[in-house]
């Protein structure tokens, strides 16, 4: 039974981490991005896009090769997520938007996408697309060996894929040329601009790989968590992900540990099986926990632990 | 006009019409001018003569509408701050450009790239080794005489510090030509020898440097040439060595004018504001005043010393009632001998208190109590001014709000350091701005505007604010004209307490000597003037005493008339515990 409970707490946990990781290293180029669960709906409607493209490809279903499969719906996710965040880049770098009013205008587009797309070319088939999703990457009697293995190793390649972006993320931030680059994008773009590092250009790739990374969440979300069967739940996830980021303190490490976390309380209800009142308050923790965190955080009141300081603010050089 | 008989002089750079335009503001006009290698270059121009803005232009910020530059003898384009760094072009900005959670090394090592071979990390280009990094920023000091701990973060740092941590940032990229913007703004007299050691060393070391000031000393002092700007243009290079101050000075404002403040004698001093070992905490929940006494007086103007960060805000917000003070106190004496009472500033249960604290008579000299009598009847009296106060108030500042300490009579005026941040806001009108403090009056629920588009065009008029209208945007004014509108506002209520905070930053010579002379003029009406400055020069000219602070304690208050610049300078850095 606990050993169910984990995997499920798995699960939940990597689309948290997918949607925070790609946050996170937007917010590090000071784009509060909160178009995040908007670009998640994003990715499931390019893997609704690619998944049905394939199926009428082949026509048969059952023929569908696994490694078409994978990649078909993947690609198209990417461009779909890629392609919303190169518009906010492109609206609130370019054209100097609002970066709150922007972010949340994706949202409700992302949210309202998903649906109509998804209804208007049908759906019938992804799941046995999903299947390829799902598969584990180690053989049978290794995953069922013991408890660790069932709980840790017996997922698809989406769950690990997810872990090693955050690690390589946390890695990049914190050791390399690009990621000191970023971080001083995001703290001081005058600063970094001064320095000779060309900030559109971090800002513009910095949002796009964030929300490609973000994407894959919804990917994840459509694929694995609900087997190709259509579930339009990804904005309340979403907006999960975004209080994840201020939880993990805009640090993909703590992401991963802080994403364990809230999906540990998301699935608390289920494994104890209560339900009503009880229940709703369970799931209520992790929004609970975020607000003790920002409290703790701000009682502490450490640089470090600080946002990016120029997070939601627009950069212009000529600025006077 | 240039000096430029020796043929063997070369040129490290040479700007031919540079021309920039910020809509309709021209910044630079048709600016010609050539730096030298190895020499120091000082750029004197009042504030907005367009001397920083040339030398955004030479260091990528903005790009010049007409004009090319030539560096070393070769025409280039500078598009951004990268490709300037590459011809060896680095500047210092007058707003440090550094990342506060990076430590000194990470700020360095910032924004190099792997092809950055002209720089002196050329060995460790190829990997990101800050250790190496911080090993070269200890060699580096020791060539040139900097102190600076490479794992030190910024926001520990002192503001000096930042300034040595920018010129080693620039210097470590292999820089020929430094650019300092208003290097000295913010540094003491010690500071600021310590840094022209520096400068001279780098010289030696065959750079050229290029200080943008408008401290007519401090060029005459470091500088070989002086280029001198006025209105966008420049108008002139001289050699340091043959000209002086005043001619300087005339070259840059454009006319003759009178570098001496008026210093009018004291006004019959009376004790008006005593601060007594009061605690206050900044921001950041430290300790920014550690038992700071003084008093104030009417008719004096009375300075306030020290470099910038010392509690001189905390102390100013702590006696205009924005910040608490735990221990201590602040009271004031309100001179109302014999004056009468309205209920504009009063309560009548205050009325009641005080009258029954023997504060009132009649104009016979009778005391009045107001004992038995009804409401209606002591308003009567009061209101037809048959009662009058019998001395000076005394009132405790403690725990009263801002409003309340109006509200009482006490008319404390605030100049906040940072203008558009709490003195005014920036996208409303003057007169809306004007508003700020009269919202109150008015009929019902509708405000006022009258008497404010009057104020406004008085303010507009006497203090000479060049703007299209009263209708316009604050913060589309210039520097000065905003700080004028503010200071203007603030002194048309008639104070007893004038504070005010760094007025004059940012502010052309013309307007600061405007400045100095209505703070002239408050102290001889009698007002209470506290100055917080930086210029010290200043200070000794302008104020009858000066209160030094240093980390939060008083280090010393001097008599203005009989002190020296060094003797302030010593006590600024005096570190340490004063009972």
């Amino acid at each position: 039974m606990f050993v169910t409970y984990i995997r499920g707490v798995i699960r939940v946990m990597i689309l948290f981490l997918f949607g925070s990781t790609g946050e996170i290293i937007t917010e590090k180029s000071g784009h509060l991005n909160m178009g995040t669960p908007g670009i998640m709906c994003m990715g499931a409607t390019g893997a609704v896009v690619g998944g049905v493209i394939y199926l009428k490809a082949i026509v048969d279903p059952t023929t569908a090769n696994g490694f078409l499969a994978i990649i078909i719906p993947m690609l198209f996710c990417l461009l779909f997520a890629g392609l919303t965040g190169l518009l906010y880049c492109f609206l609130v770098n370019t054209l100097q938007c609002n970066q709150n009013v922007t972010g949340l205008t994706i949202t409700t587009f992302g949210a309202g996408v998903f649906p109509f797309v998804s209804n208007m070319i049908g759906s019938d088939g992804l799941s046995i697309l999903s299947s390829s999703f799902y598969i584990r990457i180690f053989p049978k009697a290794f995953c069922e060996a013991n408890w660790f293995t069932q709980i840790f190793l017996s997922h698809g390649f989406l769950v690990y894929l997810a872990i090693i972006i955050a690690v390589v993320a946390l890695l990049i931030l914190k050791k390399t040329r690009v990621g000191l680059s970023l971080r001083a994008v995001g703290e001081s773009p005058a600063t970094a601009d001064a320095s000779g590092i060309d900030v559109s250009k971090y800002k513009y790739i910095a949002t796009i790989i964030g929300s490609c990374i973000s994407g894959l969440g919804g990917l994840y979300y459509l694929m694995v968590m609900n087997n190709g069967a259509l579930e339009y739940n990804i904005e309340s996830f979403g907006w999960l992900a975004v209080a994840l980021v201020i939880f993990s303190l805009w640090n993909p490490g703590i992401a991963i540990a802080g994403s364990f976390v809230f999906a540990l309380f998301y699935q608390l209800p289920k494994f104890i099986s209560s339900s009503g009142a009880a229940a709703q308050i369970i799931s209520l923790i992790p929004y609970f926990v975020t607000i003790v965190v920002l409290i703790v955080v701000s009682l502490f009141n450490k640089r470090e632990t600080q946002p990016p300081a120029s997070l939601g603010v627009n950069y212009f050089r000529e600025d006077r | 006009m240039e000096n430029n008989t020796n043929s063997n002089i070369e040129k490290a750079i040479e700007l031919i019409g540079i021309t920039k335009t910020f809509g309709n503001v021209v910044a630079n006009k048709n600016i010609n001018l050539d730096v030298y290698k190895g020499e120091i270059l000082s750029i004197l121009g009042e504030n907005g003569s367009g001397k920083t803005t040339a030398m955004n232009v030479l260091s990528g910020i903005y790009a010049p509408d007409e004009g090319k530059i030539i560096v070393n003898g070769n025409e280039v384009l500078i598009k951004s701050p990268k490709d300037s760094l590459k011809l060896g072009i680095g500047m210092v900005h007058q707003h440090f450009k550094l990342v506060d959670v990076f430590t000194a090394v990470e700020n360095v090592v910032l924004g190099f790239s792997k092809d950055d071979t002209s720089t002196l990390s050329h060995k460790n280009s190829r990997k990101f080794s800050l250790k190496e990094a911080a090993k070269e920023i200890t060699l580096m000091c020791k060539k040139y005489g900097f102190e600076l701990d490479p794992y030190k973060k910024v926001y520990n740092m002192s503001v000096s510090e930042k300034q040595t941590l920018e010129i080693v940032k620039t210097l470590f990229r292999g820089v020929d030509v430094l650019i300092l913007d208003e290097p000295t703004a913010v540094l003491t007299p010690q500071e600021i020898k310590k840094l022209f050691d520096v400068v001279r060393n780098m010289k030696k070391d065959g750079k050229s440097i290029i200080i943008i000031t408008h401290k007519l000393n401090e060029v005459m002092e470091i500088s070989d040439r002086v280029a001198i700007f006025r209105k966008g243009e420049h108008v002139a290079t001289v050699e340091t060595k043959k000209t002086n101050e005043k001619q300087l000075a005339d070259m840059m404002v454009g006319e003759k004018i009178n570098l001496e403040i008026k210093r009018s004698e004291p006004n019959n001093p009376q004790d008006r504001l005593f601060v007594n070992n009061i605690f206050v905490k900044n921001n950041d929940g430290q300790m920014a005043i550690k038992g700071v006494s003084f008093t104030a007086r009417s008719g004096e103007i009375l300075g306030i010393a020290g470099i910038s960060g010392s509690g001189q805000k905390e102390l100013l917000e702590a006696i205009q009632g924005l910040r608490p003070y735990e221990t201590g106190e602040v009271t004031f004496q309100n001179p109302k001998e014999n004056k009468p009472v309205t209920f504009y500033h009063k309560t009548l249960k205050r009325v009641k208190f005080l009258a029954s604290m023997n504060q009132f008579h009649y104009k016979d000299g009778t005391p009045v109590s107001f004992k038995g009598m009804k409401d209606k009847e002591i308003k009567e009296l009061v209101n037809e001014g048959k009662v009058l106060f019998n001395k000076d108030e005394i009132v405790d500042l403690k725990g009263l709000n801002p409003k309340e300490i109006r509200g009482l009579g006490i008319r404390l005026s605030f100049v906040p350091e940072d203008r558009l941040g709490m003195g005014l806001v920036g996208n409303m009108s003057i007169i809306d701005n004007m508003m700020l403090r009269s919202y109150r009056h008015g009929k019902g629920g509708f405000v006022d505007r009258d008497r404010p588009k009057k104020l406004t065009k008085r303010i507009i008029k006497e203090l000479d604010v060049s703007t299209p209208s009263a209708e316009t945007q604050v913060s589309k004014l210039s520097g000065g004209n905003i700080q004028k509108v503010l200071v203007g506002r603030e002194i048309a209520l008639i104070p007893k307490v004038f504070m005010a905070a760094y007025p004059v930053r940012g502010l052309d010579i013309n307007s600061s000597y405007l400045i100095y002379k209505l703070l002239d003029k408050q102290k001889q009406q009698g007002i209470a003037v506290i100055y917080v400055g930086e210029d010290l020069d200043v200070l000794i000219d302008l104020c009858d005493r000066i209160l030094v602070l240093c980390d939060g304690h008083v280090t010393g208050i001097v008599d203005a008339r009989h002190t020296t610049k060094d003797e302030i300078g010593l006590l600024m850095t005096k570190h340490e515990e004063v009972q």
